[in-house]
């Protein structure tokens, strides 16, 4: 198994993405699809810019073994009050400084979901949150 | 459509130095919203947008989108053309609003995905 650490600073909208960039190229190295590849990127990037958006610090662990791609992204921040409202399509708690950024419009969340073959989150107020993205390699969506 | 094409329809100027001689348009799609970009999963396609930020580089690097269309010129950041030229991403300026573009796409056979 393979594991890769990244770290993200809230509020560092020029170094959004990064991470997600790296994992891109790894995967890429790995001659992952280019499906699955789209769907682990593109869930990552929308955690990552979540917790450049709302958190104070986050950190990315990113696990590939033969079956699957696990990415864990835990972060310090306010956290969620209500995960299901979270994942409702257009909620946003996002400033305006995130929607001027092209995001906040609520979909962040749902986009995630709907690239991650499992999608596990918890949260708790004042200190956090904590999402698990799975995705299976020998799953074509 | 080949780039060298839609630049003429476009009054558009490259303003990377990606090899874009290859990359083929058959879909597109106009937003400011990144997210909205994040859900559109076609190859060869262009993105029209007013957004010029080094997130809408990224958007488009993490959807497998090679080419993107600024309009009404706003200001491209250095950063953002050494990024896009770094993932080989093309990015166009163009004087037209992001309507005229998109019309002017869809009349040349340009399709939508949604």
């Amino acid at each position: 198994m393979m594991q890769f650490e990244y770290k993200v600073e809230g509020g560092d909208f020029t170094n959004a993405g990064n991470a997600s960039s790296e994992v891109k190229k790894i995967l890429k190295k790995l001659n992952v699809s280019p499906k699955i590849t789209r769907r682990v990127v593109v869930a990552l990037y929308e955690a990552e810019v979540n917790i450049v958006a709302h958190a104070y610090r986050g950190d990315i662990i990113v696990e590939i073994d033969t079956e699957k791609i696990r990415i864990q992204l835990n972060d310090e921040g306010p956290g969620i009050d209500s995960i299901e409202q979270a994942m409702t399509e257009g909620f946003s708690t996002a400033s305006e400084q995130v929607r001027e950024m092209g995001f906040g419009a609520g979909m962040g969340l749902p986009n995630i979901n709907r690239n991650a073959d499992e999608l596990n989150i918890t949260s708790e107020i004042g200190k956090g949150t904590n999402l698990e993205i799975i995705t299976y390699l020998n799953k074509e969506n | 459509m080949k780039i060298q094409e839609l630049l003429a329809l476009v009054d558009g100027k490259v303003v990377t130095s990606s090899d874009y001689n290859s990359y083929d348009i058959e879909y597109g799609l106009a937003s400011d919203l990144m997210s909205d970009v994040l859900t559109f999963d076609v190859e060869n396609s262009i993105l029209i947008t007013g957004l010029a930020n080094l997130q809408t580089i990224r958007t488009l690097e993490m959807s497998d989108i090679e080419c993107v269309i600024i309009a009404r010129n706003k200001k491209v950041t250095p950063e953002m053309i050494e990024l896009a030229n770094e993932k080989q991403i093309t990015i166009i300026d163009s004087p037209y609003t992001i309507f005229r573009i998109s019309g002017i796409l869809y009349e040349n056979g340009i399709k939508p995905l949604y």
